[in-house]
């Protein structure tokens, strides 16, 4: 199985903060890889190193084959390789919900206006919004622009998909839509990452769930492993004061 | 002489600057003396105004209007030039320094009369309704739950808006007004020299330079008070 | 009164220079707001500089020309750069003038706009692969001109009123012009004349003006 991406060794610094602490991180094709952890614990900054939005201190990143941290490398075209979804959405105000989708496939990818629009319905498509997209954001409740932030990200083909607390700002009744295109990613044998608190969707998709705490990664394993027996004793604190919920 | 010398010589010259350093500290004080009138008269005029407003008696706001949205869209040059030139014809004479005083208190009236405005009817309704609903009279409720919390908003705007209208004090030297700009272009004239004028121009920054900064640091306050 | 303030036959006399001096101060305010729009760009643009000695110098020009007098710049300009050998005419010192204090203002306006635009966008337009300048041009830039641009407005309402400076160094726009009307006529109709030629000119903006201000802080 080829790996999608290969971190090792991370460490991240925030001046005298040691918030990763010599991390590894293996996706192989087609996997959903979950994160789990108390706030603090680095799972953002991690994720965020993965496309080089955080610049780690040390260690390496491979995403696709392409060492992220080379100063030879081309960041920005690797980073269309890597998509990435954020907890506020960060949708373009200014722009309709195609316009959002189909901005890097004009700019980066240099394609024409045609071809982009069409990308971009279909990316649109695939998120159950082709009929929003003149829409702004202001105009889409949060499900619909989390989703719209999706198609944006799928729409330049990306090999691995980061999710950064997906859910995490959205009403409850809203979430499950945002998770539904998250499966249906899934189903459709894209590489992920995911951070979040959902742990039903963990324990249904989830091919390996890994605790973090303290910058470092304590535990890894299948989600059943993970939720029903975990074997450390900080994991197993974790989840029962989440299960409480 | 090497360019650079030279250029000393011309721009910096001691012997000059130390000459006309007494007009240029005169100037300073006059110029000092119409910015704190301009300011004092200029923001009580605007307050009272937006005050007046907030009476809500439609022939007089029409009117507030009108006058406000006069001095906003005249040139402060345009006015100090119609009082100082024009105001003879009708028998009155008033002096550079007074028409100078007058066409900027107006213009700084003007300006912020709109700021205190929109801070005031930014104030929630809400505010308004708490307050009236406890038994507080329209005037208590004004002074002691509307203006302290419109004034927070209207600090940098008016800071910012009065330091450039105070710079118009320097228009004062078109009506012969000795304030610095004033007193450095005579001394230019007479010495052949353009050294006063950096000394002039030195005088200004020394005045303005730190209410700029003041302005910048007041702005940065203000925002994380929010 | 009306004779005096608003005399007819002076009138009739005196409105093609009032006009040449109108047509001025229009061809003065197209020159000079582009220009310091542009010089505005440049400096919020390096504002972004995390290096901070390009970023002290910056504020420090901007407070300077911030706190200097535009008046008193022009006529450094004027009186000034003739002993330093430079005879530029008043068209051409009432331009760099106004581009340098006008600059530092516009400049000021940008970058606080600029600022405002959450990191998130950034973080978002940089992880579909956008490049910097693709990311300030597309996605920073016109959400921060969006956001001031009643500021922006304004301040371009204060350049064109600016350009009556351009009668102290005999420049021959609108002031300039009423001016030597008057002077020749012994009658202040012309400046009249010229004071409701700006109004008419500028009212509507600022018209304008007080509606967005209001809306803007209605909304803080």
């Amino acid at each position: 199985m080829q790996l999608v991406v290969e971190a090792r060794g991370v460490h991240k610094h925030f001046g005298t903060l040691h918030v990763l602490k010599g991390v590894d991180l293996l996706v192989a094709e087609r996997e959903l890889v979950f994160v789990i952890g108390p706030s603090g614990s680095g799972k953002s900054t991690l994720l965020r190193c993965l496309n080089r939005l955080e610049e780690p201190s040390s260690g390496s990143i491979v995403v696709d084959g392409v060492d992220l941290l080379d100063p030879r490398t081309d960041i920005n075209r690797a980073r269309q390789r890597i998509g990435m979804v954020f907890q506020s959405f960060n949708l373009y105000p200014h722009m309709t919900a195609l316009g959002n989708v189909t901005l890097a496939l004009r700019k980066v990818a240099g394609k024409s206006r045609a071809e982009a629009d069409e990308l971009g319905q279909a990316a649109l498509a695939r998120v159950g919004l082709a009929d929003r997209a003149g829409h702004t954001p202001g105009e889409l409740s949060g499900g619909q622009q989390q989703r719209v932030a999706i198609a944006r990200a799928i729409a330049l083909e990306p090999r691995v998909m980061l999710f950064d607390e997906p859910t995490s700002a959205l009403d409850p009744e809203l979430v499950g839509s945002v998770l539904g295109v998250m499966r249906d990613l899934r189903e459709s044998g894209m590489a992920m990452v995911v951070v979040s608190h959902e742990m039903g969707f963990a324990r249904n998709a989830a091919d390996r769930v890994l605790f973090m705490d303290h910058g470092t990664i304590v535990e890894e394993g299948t989600p059943a492993a993970i939720f029903q027996a975990p074997s450390h004793e900080r994991t197993r604190a974790f989840i029962s004061q989440i299960q409480r919920h | 002489m090497s360019n650079w010398d030279r250029f000393v010589e011309t721009f910096f010259n001691a012997k000059v600057m130390a000459k006309y350093l007494p007009d240029i500290a005169y100037g300073m004080l006059v110029t000092l003396e119409l910015a704190a009138l301009v300011i004092v008269s200029g923001i009580a005029a605007g307050l009272a105004l937006a005050l007046l407003r907030s009476l809500g008696w439609r022939p007089v706001n029409l009117l507030i209007v009108f006058v406000v949205d006069l001095f906003r869209a005249l040139p402060p040059l345009v006015i100090i030039v119609f009082i100082y030139f024009g105001l003879p014809a009708a028998g009155m004479s008033p002096s550079g320094f007074v028409s100078t005083w007058l066409s900027l208190a107006l213009v700084l009236m003007a300006f912020s009369e709109e700021i205190f405005w929109a801070g005031i009817t930014s104030i929630a309704r809400g505010q308004w309704e708490a307050a009236r609903s406890t038994g507080l009279s329209y005037g208590q409720t004004l002074m002691n739950v509307v203006l302290p919390q419109a004034i927070r908003l209207t600090i940098p705007p008016l800071t910012n808006r009065t330091i450039a209208i105070t710079k118009g004090t320097a228009l004062g030297t078109v009506v012969a007004v000795s304030e610095i700009l004033g007193m450095a272009s005579s001394a230019v004239s007479n010495s052949y020299n353009p050294s006063p004028l950096t000394l002039g121009a030195g005088a200004y920054l020394i005045l303005f330079f730190p209410m700029v900064v003041f302005g910048r640091w007041l702005e940065t306050r203000m925002r994380w008070k929010r | 009164m009306l004779q005096t303030f608003f005399n007819l036959d002076i009138i009739g006399q005196a409105w093609k220079i009032i006009l040449a001096g109108l047509g001025n101060t229009v061809l003065l305010s197209i020159v000079v707001v582009p220009l310091g729009l542009a010089g505005g760009l440049i400096l919020s643009l390096l504002a972004g500089v995390r290096n901070p000695w390009v970023r002290w110098p910056l504020m420090a020009w901007v407070d300077f020309f911030r706190a200097f007098p535009p008046l008193v710049l022009l006529i450094f300009l004027f009186a000034g750069l003739p002993f330093a050998g430079l005879q530029l005419t008043g068209f051409a010192c009432v331009c760099i003038a106004f581009f340098l204090n006008t600059g530092a203002y516009y400049g000021e306006i940008l970058r606080a706009g600029i600022e405002s635009i959450p990191q998130g966008q950034i973080d978002a337009a940089r992880s579909t692969g956008l490049g910097r300048v693709q990311t300030m041009l597309f996605v920073v830039l016109p959400q921060a001109v969006r956001n001031v641009l009643p500021d922006l407005l304004s301040n371009t309402l204060e350049v064109v009123k600016l350009t009556s400076l351009g009668s102290v160094v005999a420049m021959p726009e609108l002031l300039f012009q009423a001016r030597q009307a008057q002077s020749l006529t012994y009658n202040p109709t012309p400046i009249v004349l010229a004071a409701l030629i700006y109004f008419v000119m500028l009212w509507p903006l600022v018209r304008l003006l007080s509606r967005l201000e209001n809306r803007v802080l209605a909304r803080a």
